[in-house]
């Protein structure tokens, strides 16, 4: 019988935590990548890792994240599952030939006998007054390779369980880490109930419209389900989790429940992950719709700098407005 | 510079163990290997040459859709897989089919790509043979990679990691060497030098004073060696893998060699080369340098000479009928392998395709 336990952890913590006992549960497990050694990581996801587990398990590369990557790519052929860290989402784009001619394809191109059980894990997206480089979405790049499984936590307790479920993954994982949510808290329970990569979940339930987000738009969608909440309007809340794969059959059943939905992303709205989902649901659910699907999402423009990043992330008022618009006057 | 630097620093000329003449060369660093790994030798080029030149024949009849040939450079291809163990690694360019096969892949399977009909059509784990790769330089952290994990578990491996003359203006290059110096990782990497990146001479690629040079900015020991010399290219590769095997890192070998042919048929070299040029290399040809001093020496006999062209044609036969089967294509395969197991979306969609041809079944 094991016994549950709660612990308040920081996303941040909760990560670490799940790189420590994935490395405690599985020797094959190797972290690597800038500054993760004796500093733990620019955001400390890896603190005291390297100590616990020594230089061979969690270690420093030299700068060069093509490098890093296609490291991982072959220790990854030859039985180690690699969690390597880029240190910024704007800064794995020298990877990206790795990533989408290699990591993506491996398993296709040798009909499944070569596949690769690796992690990149990636800090994204803004909110925290990053400096150009630093503030990226970037997973509509990912999203769009088939090959890739791509993920984005909103909370402490689904880091932990989505980054274990992706280390034990037997395909490659582009795992999206909000930086604005490394320092949010919530308790965690222990053994952690397993969050399958491919499931969404309902993070509020609500009768009138239904947000859909994932990852840094989650926090907004709640706040901004409270705040209607009190004007009289029930809204439900999807977090995706996972990008890809698409949770279709949890996030069609809600839209139905409801009739409306508005899509919240933080990444610019052309082309992106926003536009799919809209399209998904709009294909799947169109008889159930009182209202065409709206969309928040950043605008289409280069990340701002600090000054003028709130014009560009999805708040509240806007996420409200667009509620608004869906046509309840019938 | 001190005494260490030098050592990381290729020789002056090319390593040679056997002039464009068959004579054996005077005074060389490197010892020939002995004549019966020579004799060997001599029935690998012979095969690899006929398999470069049944490749060749086959896309002009269809059954392949390009050949990259690595005709002239045999031996390298040769020399690279002889030097290996069982329990090594090879990385192949989309040239090296035949140091692929000389690894010991199936030579219809090694084609499967240009055959088109999958990418990879082999197992890279049954004879340790990574998929050949077309991106350039990019399975050069692969091969690195592949290396450190095999020395984290205290596995003896060493993996031969290959690439041409143009591949090494690429990134990955500079990442890969970095980072096996770095964390002196059990890798050969092998520079064909054949001149020419498609039509790119080798003086736009760089300035260096060879390629083996640019291992010293790496803490790379390079080796220069005339690439068309089957007996040089045994000894330094041999050297750089037992180096590699002995904990002593990795080691950068560049090959001087040439590509005889045009980068692939698709390609018109006359673009960009004097004939005259190639005709300068076809006295340099390894097989006839191997074959002379191998005959002047008395171990070449007519029956071993006979035995070898036997032993060629008849996997020249074994890849002819092979590219002539059609393979009938499972359309169902192009969803199977995408990831583990297929996603819902990828189940709908392979349902699409398997309505659309019930559909034309029953029209
Ligand atoms: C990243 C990348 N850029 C361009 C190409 C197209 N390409 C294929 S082969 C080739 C020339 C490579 O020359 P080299 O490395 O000398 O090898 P060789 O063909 O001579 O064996 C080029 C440019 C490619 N395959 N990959
Ligand atoms: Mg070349």
């Amino acid at each position: 019988m094991t016994t549950v336990a709660h612990e308040k952890l920081s996303m941040a913590q909760a990560l670490n935590r799940a790189l420590r006992d994935a490395m405690t549960d599985d020797p094959s497990v190797v972290l690597f990548g800038e500054d993760i050694g004796a500093l733990g990581g620019v955001f400390r996801i890896t603190d005291g890792l390297t100590a616990a587990f020594g230089e061979s398990r969690c270690f420093d590369t030299p700068l060069a994240e093509s490098g890093i990557v296609g490291m991982a790519v072959g220790m990854a052929m030859n039985g180690m599952r690699p969690v390597v860290e880029m240190q910024f989402d704007a800064f794995a784009y020298p990877a990206f030939e790795q990533i989408i001619s290699h990591v993506a394809k491996m398993r296709n191109r040798t009909r499944g006998r070569v596949g690769l059980p690796m992690v990149i894990r990636v800090p994204y997206a803004g909110g925290i007054g990053g400096v150009e480089h630093h503030c990226d979405s970037s997973e509509a790049y990912y999203a769009h390779t088939p090959g890739l499984q791509v993920v984005a936590p909103a909370t402490p307790s689904d880091a932990y369980t989505l980054l274990r479920a992706a280390i034990e993954s037997p395909d490659p994982v582009v795992f999206l880490e909000p930086k604005k949510l490394y320092w949010s808290k919530e308790e965690v329970e222990f053994p952690s109930r397993a969050a399958g990569i491919g499931t969404a979940v309902i993070r509020r339930e609500g009768t009138d419209a239904t947000l859909i987000a994932y990852g840094p738009s989650v926090p907004v969608a709640l706040e901004a389900a409270a705040v209607a909440a009190q004007e009289g309007r029930s809204l439900q809340v999807v977090d995706l989790r996972s990008i890809v794969p698409f949770d279709d059959a949890t996030v069609c059943a809600a839209v139905r429940s409801t009739g409306r939905a508005v899509v919240i992303t933080e990444s610019s709205g052309f082309a992106g992950v926003s536009a799919e989902i809209v399209a998904r649901v709009t294909e799947r659910c169109f008889t159930s719709l009182a209202a065409p699907v709206r969309r928040v999402t950043g605008m289409d423009i280069p990340y701002p700098p600090p000054k003028l990043e709130h014009f560009q992330l999805p708040g509240v008022d806007r996420v409200l407005d667009a509620v608004d618009d869906l046509s309840w006057e019938q | 510079m001190t005494p260490d630097s030098r050592r990381l620093l290729p020789s002056a000329t090319p390593v040679s163990l056997i002039d464009p003449e068959g004579r054996a060369v005077e005074n060389s660093p490197y010892p020939a290997p002995d004549d019966a790994t020579l004799l060997r030798s001599l029935g690998k080029l012979i095969t690899a040459r006929r398999l470069n030149d049944q490749a060749y024949a086959l896309v002009r009849q269809g059954r392949l859709a390009v050949y990259p040939s690595s005709h002239g450079q045999e031996a390298c291809q040769v020399a690279a897989a002889q030097v290996l163990d069982a329990q090594d690694w090879l990385f192949p360019t989309y040239r090296d089919t035949v140091a692929a096969v000389g690894k010991g892949v199936d030579p219809v399977e090694a084609l499967s790509l240009l055959k088109g009909d999958w990418h990879c059509g082999y197992d890279p784990y049954e004879h340790r043979v990574a998929p050949h790769a077309t991106p350039l330089a990019t399975q050069l952290p692969h091969a690195v990679g592949v290396a450190h994990a095999a020395r984290l578990r205290g596995e003896p491996t060493v993996v031969m990691a290959m690439c041409g003359d143009g591949g090494t203006s690429e990134g990955d290059f500079h990442e890969a060497l970095n980072f096996a110096a770095v964390f002196q990782a059990p890798v050969v990497f092998f520079v064909q030098n054949n001149e020419y990146a498609i039509s790119v001479p080798l003086a736009r690629q760089t300035a260096a004073p060879s390629l083996a040079h640019k291992g010293i900015g790496y803490g790379v020991p390079g080796e220069r060696v005339d690439g068309n010399d089957m007996a040089a290219l045994l000894a330094v590769l041999g050297t750089a893998v037992d180096r590699a095997r002995n904990g002593e890192g990795p080691q950068l070998i560049e090959a001087h060699t040439y590509r005889m042919q045009a980068h692939t048929n698709a390609d018109d070299a006359t673009r960009y080369r004097d004939d005259a040029d190639v005709a300068a290399w076809v006295h340099r040809d390894p097989i006839t340098r191997l074959r002379t001093y191998l005959t002047a020496r008395g171990v070449l006999t007519d029956q071993a000479g006979a035995a070898f062209t036997a032993e060629a044609e008849k996997v020249a036969t074994h890849l002819r009928d092979g590219l002539n089967r059609d393979i009938e294509p499972n359309p169902e395969d192009l969803f199977a392998y995408v990831y583990a197991s297929p996603t819902p979306q990828l189940r709908e969609q392979s349902a699409v395709i398997a309505d659309e041809l019930s559909r034309e079944g029953a029209r």
